[in-house]
């Protein structure tokens, strides 16, 4: 029986059958790294939430603290959202009657909290402190971004597993002193790089991050 | 061969299309594939419970109990307790009271930790509003609020100290309580840091120690 294709045809569509098949498991190996990782799936996530309460507005122009509202986050686990009481010690006064903080002073005469949507999500088998590192030195910028200039919170960074450890393996670079933790615009001293101003933390707080499994899997 | 390029080409313009960049800005719920043991039966801190009717999973206390903060385990656990910190029986130290007076003096001995820990807290919580040196003169000053207090002046100077740490707990006036934000030992310290900034502000130069009254005279 002589041969459907020529030669040429036969290799030609060999070769083109051979590329497409290249192709595709790169293509499908290149989606699965990009979209398939925390770095796409959980950065940029920005709920929306049941008031617009603006950190750019609070944190950045009024220059509250983040202690002001996300009290103990210094010395607990947990970063608490204020309580509706919080809001009110300045907007039972400041523009009280704006429609825009009526489900504020709706939860302050019933009782219920603000349903505020949590945007940082570790899994239920992963455990983290924030003491352990606000204490250390470590800004709240290293981990959730310029919260400051932000009108709505936004997930920042990926928090997966390779992202803590990369910090754990060389802390260096997020390390400051621990009173400037909370001053999201700290800039390292005149002459001196952020770099060397960790190293000096790093020796004089003796600062060794564990990489060991048990310390975050417990 | 040029044929499966474009193709291929057109399939990749087609996903990203579709799925965007890395750090695109949205209120899309992260995507979750496999839920291995990410959510697990227990209960967070704030976090919610389908079991209490307001769907809170942290409880206020009832009236009459005292909030347990981590004073002392047994006694929670019901071992007989000499503890006066875990009933917070302490009025003076609790409530800056003695029977129905406030204390004059503060129960908690000063030093520098105590001024440092004063002067932090004073500057989270107090200074939007009474100012940085205790004038009155905050940021909030710029956003409708008025007669905030002169720290400074001689009415709050000859208040007792109980009656400074009461205002910090349960506020006065158009003060809300910071009772649920500021704990009791750090109120203290902040009664101590408003003495300090009192003082400072309605001191002689008989009270700055030599070796810096130079500089203050220049400063002048
Ligand atoms: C006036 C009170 C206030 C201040 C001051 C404040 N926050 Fe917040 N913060 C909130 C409230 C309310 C929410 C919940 C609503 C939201 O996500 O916008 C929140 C949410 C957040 C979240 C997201 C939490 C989540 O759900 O995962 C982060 C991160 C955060 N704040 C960081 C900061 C940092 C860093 C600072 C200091 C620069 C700061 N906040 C100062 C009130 C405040
Ligand atoms: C220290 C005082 C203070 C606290 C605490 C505070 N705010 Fe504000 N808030 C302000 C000021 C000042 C403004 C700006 C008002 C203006 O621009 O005129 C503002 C503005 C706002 C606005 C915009 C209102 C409008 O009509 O433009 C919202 C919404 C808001 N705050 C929500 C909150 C929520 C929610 C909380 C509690 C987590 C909170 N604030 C806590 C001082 C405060
Ligand atoms: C080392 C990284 C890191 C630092 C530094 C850090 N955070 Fe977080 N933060 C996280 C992680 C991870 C979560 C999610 C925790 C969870 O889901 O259990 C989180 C959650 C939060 C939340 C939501 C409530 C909660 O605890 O789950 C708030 C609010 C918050 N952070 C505020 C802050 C503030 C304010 C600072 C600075 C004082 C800060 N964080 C510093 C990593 C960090
Ligand atoms: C930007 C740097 C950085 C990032 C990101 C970071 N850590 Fe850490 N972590 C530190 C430092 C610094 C310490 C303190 C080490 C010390 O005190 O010696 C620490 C300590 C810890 C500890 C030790 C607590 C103990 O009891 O000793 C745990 C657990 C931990 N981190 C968990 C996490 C988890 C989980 C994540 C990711 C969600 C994370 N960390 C992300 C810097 C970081
Ligand atoms: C610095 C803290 C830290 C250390 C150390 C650590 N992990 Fe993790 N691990 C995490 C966090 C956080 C997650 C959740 C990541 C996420 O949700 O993206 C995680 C997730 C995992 C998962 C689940 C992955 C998945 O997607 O289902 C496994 C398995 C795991 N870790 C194993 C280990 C082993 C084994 C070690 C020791 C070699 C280890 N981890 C050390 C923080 C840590």
């Amino acid at each position: 029986m002589p041969s459907l294709l020529s030669e040429k045809t036969d290799r030609e569509l060999r070769l083109q059958v051979g590329l497409a098949g290249v192709l595709f498991v790169a293509l499908a190996i290149g989606v699965i790294w990009y979209y398939f990782t925390p770095k796409y799936a959980r950065v940029g996530y920005r709920p929306e939430q049941p008031v617009p309460f603006s950190h750019e507005i609070h944190a950045g122009q009024l220059g509250l603290s983040c202690l002001y509202c996300h009290t103990h986050v210094d010395d607990s686990v947990f970063a608490n959202v204020p309580a509706t009481q919080t809001c009110m010690n300045c907007h039972a006064k400041i523009q009280a009657n704006s429609p825009l903080l009526a489900e504020v002073r709706a939860s302050y005469e019933s009782g219920r909290p603000v349903r505020w949507k949590k945007i940082h999500q570790l899994p239920d088998y992963a455990y983290f402190n924030h003491a352990v590192h606000v204490q250390r030195g470590v800004s709240c910028i290293s981990c959730h971004g310029k919260v400051n200039q932000m009108k709505v919170v936004f997930h920042a960074e990926s928090l997966s597993m390779s992202w803590c450890l990369d910090c754990h393996r060389n802390p260096t670079p997020n390390l400051r002193p621990p009173s400037e933790v909370t001053n999201l615009d700290w800039q390292p001293p005149e002459g001196k790089t952020a770099a060397q101003v960790g190293l000096e933390i790093q020796e004089r707080l003796l600062i060794n991050p564990p990489e060991t499994c048990q310390a975050c899997h417990r | 061969m040029l044929r499966v390029l474009l193709i291929f080409g057109a399939l990749v313009a087609v996903i990203v299309g579709i799925l965007g960049f890395r750090g695109h800005l949205g209120p899309g719920r992260p995507l979750m594939v496999f839920f291995d043991m990410d959510f697990q039966p227990k209960y967070q801190p704030q976090g919610q419970s389908a079991f209490f009717s307001d769907g809170r999973a942290q409880r206020t206390p009832p009236t009459g109990t005292v909030a347990f903060g981590g004073a002392d385990f047994f006694g929670d656990a019901g071992a007989p307790t000499t503890n006066p910190d875990f009933l917070q029986a302490d009025d003076v130290f609790y409530r800056g009271k003695e029977g129905e007076t406030y204390v004059k003096r503060s129960p908690v001995s000063t030093d520098m930790p105590l001024l440092r820990t004063g002067r932090q807290q004073y500057g989270i919580y107090c200074a939007v509003c009474h100012g940085p040196s205790g004038r009155g003169n905050g940021i909030l000053t710029e956003y409708g609020f008025v007669e905030i207090a002169k720290l400074t002046d001689p009415r709050v100077r000859s208040m007792p100290d109980g009656q400074i740490y009461h205002t910090i707990a349960n506020g006065k006036g158009l003060m809300n309580g910071y009772g649920h934000q500021i704990p009791p030992a750090e109120r203290w310290a902040v009664v101590a840091y408003v003495r300090a900034l009192q003082w400072s502000q309605n001191a002689s130069m008989d009270d700055v120690p030599t070796q810096f009254r130079a500089e203050l005279e220049k400063g002048e």
